[in-house]
């Protein structure tokens, strides 16, 4: 065979593409999925009703109700479907095939990640678009919750990120675990200062700081309140909450990457 | 080297390979393949021997790239495995391959055919084309959750295939296939060696290795037992005649009785001699000669003697390996 006839790897967009577009087929095919969104479009349907038979303001009791249902459903979603990404190919041994193409092993990573990503962004909007629905049928503006909602979605950028990095050396129960862990504590990174004002000088501050700094602060993602009564943001409060999820989640990619690099497939 | 006296690169160079695996617990290691040295040449059909257990899908692996040798070098078209440009030209089935069982046939192609750089105007026909060549034509819109054994062994021989790889790596091909389905396979083979390919495949079927193989290596305990041709490694000379006598055999002929049943006895005859003899005396004795086979000696002789000193034993990890 002449060289020109020589098949070529693909370009490194095409193939992280082809396998984010196959992960994309994957997850819309996967009932769960469908499961989950369900039951979040019927409970921020039903948040105006809760509204009627709870003490407090409607409005907010909406839109607070709207909000967490997007962050727990996609949270949910991100943790039992990311955490089987990798490790269903590598259980089902359909990676073998995958990898023995000519495509780097960060271009399966990049793939699974970017194609589930997607299907997470297409659900939060869906769930936003019937929250607002619900806030637009009461004759609120429901534009003021946007910034809480692209947050949120960068804490599940993050989030799965983790779920892809546990994936791609342990189990899903394990993975499940570490990812929520992830999630808990990263909401409750705040309680690090408080932990650390309580403590002597040394070495247990010193470990409270670099805690602090190495896990991700996702409570400073967490706008619902802001959202929920009006309060103003920072200015670029929400530019920069992107730029923080986005550097974090490709710094969690490439020690997953890293990870999937070195591994052997007996 | 060729004729002409131009050096020809091996498509497959494995030099003093080996692996071990950590044993349960991560208490001691086994070793799956062990300084394991082979060369496949262009055009040539080679077929890796071995009973289960002997490291046969381990060292597949090790050369698609899919595990990491301890020591020893594998070379691709002279390239690592790690080389995306090797692997290019590849093609390769897993033992009992599983696909995505929620894409259909078609779709599950196109999949391949983009992570082979196939582009967009040419994939839609390479894919029906390809799926028509290994009889799935009727089935490319089928789920492959329906999907029976065979016509996912196909698909998977598809997928291997699809990008015309210079090489195809097939690990038990035939395996689960029926006698229908294990031809179509070997016509297969046998149509990528016409077309100047290469194919490197593990088996444990002999017959059919025997059939298409151009030269063979024996695996046994993660060791070379032997490599060749086929005509170099297996004697072509008769080693004994099997005679079926019908009716009662006197006791003066020559020959070790095998089997007998419906009045029919099958004779081994060691040598021409004894078999005239056997030829002459049997019909004075009242009983008839109805068949003479020629035993040669075949590839399961020289398989058995070559594996036959190692009991095999789980070395790998892998089901097959």
């Amino acid at each position: 065979m002449s060289a020109a006839l020589e098949p070529k790897p693909p370009r490194a967009v095409a193939a992280v593409a082809a396998i984010a577009v196959n992960t994309f087929r994957e997850a819309i095919r996967d009932r769960i999925l469908y499961l989950l969104l369900a039951f979040s479009l019927l409970l921020i349907a039903a948040s105006r009703l809760l509204s009627f038979i709870t003490v407090g303001d409607e409005e907010k009791i909406v839109k607070d109700l709207g909000l967490s249902a997007i962050a727990v459903f996609g949270v949910l979603t991100s943790v039992f479907v990311g955490v089987s990404l990798v490790f269903k190919e590598i259980e089902k041994k359909t990676l073998y095939t995958l990898l023995a193409s000519p495509i780097r092993r960060w271009h399966f990573v990049a793939g699974k990640y970017l194609g589930f990503m997607t299907v997470l962004a297409i659900n939060v909007s869906l769930m936003t678009a019937a929250l607002f629905l619900v806030l637009l049928a009461r004759g609120e503006a429901p534009w003021m919750l946007v910034p809480a909602v692209v947050l949120t979605l960068v804490q599940l950028a993050l989030v799965t990120a983790f779920a892809v990095l546990f994936s791609s050396f342990t189990n899903p129960v394990l993975s499940a675990l570490g990812t929520l862990s992830v999630y808990v504590v990263g909401h409750l990174s705040w309680s690090f200062d408080l932990l650390k004002k309580r403590l002597p000088l040394g070495a247990g501050r010193r470990l409270c700081d670099v805690a602090h700094s190495l896990l991700p602060s996702l409570d400073r993602l967490d706008v619902k309140m802001h959202a929920v009564h009006g309060l103003p943001l920072p200015d670029g409060y929400v530019l920069f909450g992107i730029c923080y999820g986005v550097c974090y989640s490709v710094v969690v990619l490439v020690l997953a990457c890293c990870v999937f690099e070195r591994r052997g497939f007996a | 080297m060729t004729s002409t006296g131009t050096v020809v690169e091996p498509v497959v160079h494995i030099a003093g390979l080996t692996k071990s695996f950590r044993g349960h617990l991560g208490i001691g290691r086994h070793t799956a393949v062990e300084d394991l040295g082979l060369t496949v040449g262009p055009g040539e059909i080679f077929g890796l021997l071995g009973p289960n257990g002997a490291g046969k899908t381990t060292t597949l692996k090790m050369i698609v790239g899919l595990l990491r040798p301890d020591r020893g070098t594998v070379r691709l078209f002279g390239k690592p495995p790690t080389d995306v440009a090797a692997r290019a030209r590849i093609g390769f089935l897993p033992e009992n391959p599983y696909f995505y069982d929620y894409l259909t046939a078609e779709e599950f192609l196109d999949f391949y055919a983009r992570l082979h750089g196939v582009g967009a105007g040419a994939r839609r026909k390479k894919v029906e084309a390809t799926l028509e060549r290994v009889g799935l034509g009727g089935s490319a819109r089928t789920a492959l959750r329906k999907f029976s054994k065979g016509m996912i062994q196909r698909l998977g021989l598809a997928q291997a295939t699809l990008h015309e790889p210079s090489l195809a790596i097939l690990d038990e091909p035939m395996s689960g296939l029926d006698p229908v389905g294990r031809r179509e396979v070997r016509d297969l083979i046998l149509s990528l060696r016409e077309s100047g390919r290469s194919v490197f495949f593990s088996s444990h079927i002999l017959q059919d290795v025997e059939m298409i193989c151009d030269r063979v290596a024996i695996l046994a305990g993660g060791r070379l037992r032997a490599v060749g041709r086929l005509d170099t490694l297996v004697s072509r000379r008769i080693l004994w005649f099997e005679v079926s006598v019908a009716g009662p055999i006197p006791a003066s002929i020559p020959g070790e009785r095998m089997s007998s049943s419906g009045g029919e006895s099958l004779l081994r005859v060691a040598g021409v001699e004894a078999l005239r003899r056997v030829l002459t005396e049997v019909p004075l004795s009242g009983a008839q000669v109805t068949a003479v086979w020629p035993r040669r000696e075949t590839l399961e002789d020289l398989f058995l003697r070559e594996v036959a000193p190692e009991k095999p034993q789980p070395v790998g990890r892998g089901a097959g390996s």
